[in-house]
């Protein structure tokens, strides 16, 4: 589904991603991890396709298509699916009408009927119950106000709504307390099928517990430095991003 | 956007799409002023002597004025000699018959979207239709008029109305108020008048569509709405002008009277040709517009959507002189390209508890220019009055402007006046967050937008509201690089 190959990316000239290569399957979860600044939200946020990154060198094909000669809006719409590590706020729209036009842009853009606003209530009602989030939410403006745990639901809405192909979770976990954190990883377990996949950027394992990955990768200084199972993850808590770092040292 | 019907294509081709002329047969009076004009006017729609004289005198205090520059905005010198100051469709259409109008009159308005006929029935709006200077037909009348509502033009009113005009006009925004105002005073061919009974509650929104046909013609159209004891209206004013390469005059007045217990909501959607890309042509909207809340408890709510004219210099306003008595100004104001905009209100607190709650919403695109220009003025008798003012500015682009000028005066230690102000532009990381969503960028801005009027826009009544967001959603077109 995607294959990353010799990703370099830079922002404001400076070099974050040194070399990054990843493929991933429908069906797989992949974790990345790493420490502060090793660069993993840089690779969430140029497979979206921030404006503000340059990609330097490298390739990535998602579903045999260059993804990188894409648009944001295309991206998406092709089913590449960010959930945002800080949710912007849109005051004034509506949570709702959001949802729908970006369900219906990715709709006409696949060549299916738009959803009406009857219909896409309905949806949306069934998709909430996954979330555990309250009605009151989808009268009010998109992440407006809301505490930082609604805003990472809301993430969780929005993926439930849009069925992504692939799905980025940025540090869906940073900010929750422990419940928030089982409704979300509880949410993100619910949308997971043979024909999608998910790649967990996280700093902590503990996220790890709820989604359970297929593959661990390590994320340093830009660059893949270690892949394994979900029990590379469990290491990582125990002996802490200073062992991989002192491996890549003494390679 | 799923949810407004256009897409980006063909919002991208879109143009300014009032901008044709329509081909009705016009009696036009040759250019200039001076006081035989005046004469001319009056006794083009037979006035009755008092209201020639009351002109007369406007016009000669207006000639001892100068034109004021105080305002925000830049324009060349305008030749007061060089403009026509009355402009009628020549075969005019009996009242109540609309088969005798010209029928490219008629189609005039079925092109800019108002059908006179049916299509309003249904909608329950009466509609009263000013083509350049003159009324041409007002819906409804009857039906009104069974609960004694008046609605009809001025020029009728005039004569049909008397005592009524008599004792209102001027009453509000007298002919010596300012240089535009005594303008229109000495000349002004048409406009709408309202009038709604003790105790009624008027049925159905009014409104008034008002249309610049002709060129080189000034628009001074005079808009009078009564609200008696308890009374309540909603009244609804659209315009719109053909595209011509040189600028226009509109210089309307309007006044609303409000008295014991009644409220008059007033609602404009301002769409006169704002000049092409590069500052060539467009209207000069150059209005005065002010309610009096004489009563106790009265309300005047002014809501504005400003998306036309190459200058718009305006600030409807509330005389709250009544004790209770609320005044609202809802505003979103958007310039594009070269448009410039100096708007705002005036809220002067007379009586005791009277409230006023101002929200205003500039956007600027392009190269324009955008101010905001509030005074509220607490007088030494108006005890415990209160005021909420939030001003907010919206930069798209790094060439445009947004100011705001509030000026506050409380003579009165028991008043309480806020004042908000914020200026923001719209976010690059909002842009991506609706991007990574499969939103386009320019739907994006329109969504962010709207989302940013919605304050204002709720105000509206919900046909208005559409018109709003399609009207934004045209100006906006082209502002994102």
């Amino acid at each position: 589904m995607l294959e990353i190959k010799n990703l370099h990316a830079s922002i404001e000239g400076k070099e974050i991603l040194k070399g990054v290569d990843l493929e991933v399957n429908a069906g797989e979860v992949h974790a990345i991890m790493g420490p502060n600044g090793s660069g993993k939200s840089t690779l969430a946020n140029v497979l979206a396709g921030k404006p503000e990154y340059q990609v330097t060198a490298g390739e990535v094909m998602y579903g045999g298509k260059d993804l990188l000669a894409m648009r944001p809006e295309i991206r998406a719409r092709e089913g590449v699916f960010l959930a945002f590590q800080y949710p912007v706020e849109l005051p004034g729209v509506n949570n709702t009408t959001f949802l729908r036009t970006a369900l219906n842009e990715a709709r006409k853009y696949n060549g299916q009927p738009e959803v009406s606003a009857g219909a896409f209530l309905s949806l949306l009602k069934k998709k909430m119950r996954l979330v555990e989030m309250p009605d009151t939410l989808l009268s009010r403006s998109v992440n407006e106000g809301f505490s930082g745990g609604e805003k990472k639901r809301n993430e969780i809405l929005q993926m439930a709504v849009l069925e992504p192909k692939l799905a980025i979770l940025d540090e869906t976990d940073s900010g929750l307390d422990i419940d928030a954190l089982r409704i979300v990883a509880n949410g993100v377990n619910k949308l997971k099928t043979k024909d999608n996949a998910i790649i967990v950027v996280t700093h902590y394992q503990r996220l790890l517990n709820y989604i359970v990955p297929d593959f661990v990768h390590v994320l340093y200084d830009g660059r893949i430095v270690k892949s394994g199972g979900k029990e590379l993850a469990l290491q990582l808590e125990e002996r802490g991003y200073d062992w991989v770092k002192q491996e890549e040292v003494t390679e | 956007m799923s949810n407004a019907d256009f897409t980006v294509e063909e919002l991208a081709n879109k143009d300014y799409k009032y901008g044709f002329v329509s081909d009705v047969e016009e009696e036009k009076f040759e250019k200039g002023l001076n006081e035989e004009v005046v004469r001319r006017i009056s006794d083009r729609k037979h006035e009755p002597d008092w209201m020639t004289e009351w002109r007369l005198k406007a016009y000669r205090h207006w000639i001892t004025m100068k034109e004021p520059h105080w305002s925000n905005v830049k324009y060349g010198p305008i030749d007061y000699q060089d403009i026509i100051y009355y402009a009628a469709p020549k075969r005019k259409p009996k009242l109540n018959d609309l088969n005798e109008a010209d029928p490219n009159l008629l189609q005039a308005f079925e092109k800019l979207g108002i059908p006179l006929e049916e299509q309003k029935r249904l909608a329950g709006v009466a509609v009263d239709a000013v083509f350049d200077s003159v009324s041409v037909a007002t819906t409804f009348k009857e039906k009104l008029s069974e609960l004694g509502v008046i609605f009809c033009s001025m020029s009728e009113a005039v004569k049909n109305y008397p005592d009524l005009v008599g004792k209102y006009l001027g009453t509000v925004v007298p002919y010596t108020d300012n240089f535009f105002a005594s303008l229109n005073s000495a000349v002004f061919s048409d406009g709408s008048f309202a009038f709604v009974p003790k105790g009624v509650r008027c049925p159905m929104e009014l409104s008034t569509y008002f249309r610049i046909n002709a060129s080189e013609t000034g628009q001074f159209e005079r808009t009078l709405i009564i609200a008696e004891d308890g009374a309540y209206v909603s009244y609804l004013e659209g315009c719109t002008a053909p595209i011509r390469d040189t600028n226009q005059l509109h210089a309307a007045v309007v006044e609303l009277v409000a008295l014991d217990n009644a409220e008059i909501k007033y609602s404009t959607v301002q769409n006169w040709y704002p000049g092409d890309k590069d500052g060539k042509g467009g209207i000069y909207n150059f209005v005065t517009k002010r309610g009096a809340c004489r009563g106790v408890n009265s309300k005047i709510s002014w809501t504005q959507v400003e998306t036309g004219s190459a200058i718009t210099w305006k600030y409807p306003g509330c005389l709250l002189m009544g004790d209770n008595s609320v005044g609202e100004f809802y505003s979103v104001a958007m310039t594009n390209n070269l448009q410039q905009a100096d708007t705002g209100t005036k809220m002067i607190h007379i009586g005791r508890n009277t409230r006023s709650t101002i929200i205003s919403k500039g956007i600027s695109a392009g190269r324009s220019n955008n101010s905001y220009r509030g005074q509220v003025k607490i007088t030494r008798k108006a005890e415990n009055a209160r005021n909420y003012s939030q001003c907010d500015s919206l930069l798209i682009g790094d060439k445009c402007g947004a100011h705001t000028f509030p000026y506050l005066e409380t003579n009165n230690p028991t008043a309480q006046v806020e004042h908000e102000a914020t200026t923001s532009k719209i976010g690059a990381d909002q842009i991506f967050y609706l991007n990574q969503r499969g939103i386009s960028t320019e739907d994006a801005v329109r969504l962010i937008v709207n989302g940013y009027c919605k304050e204002v826009f709720k105000q509206l009544p919900m046909e208005f509201a559409v018109e709003a967001t399609r009207l934004l959603s045209m100006s906006l077109e082209g502002s994102v690089g």
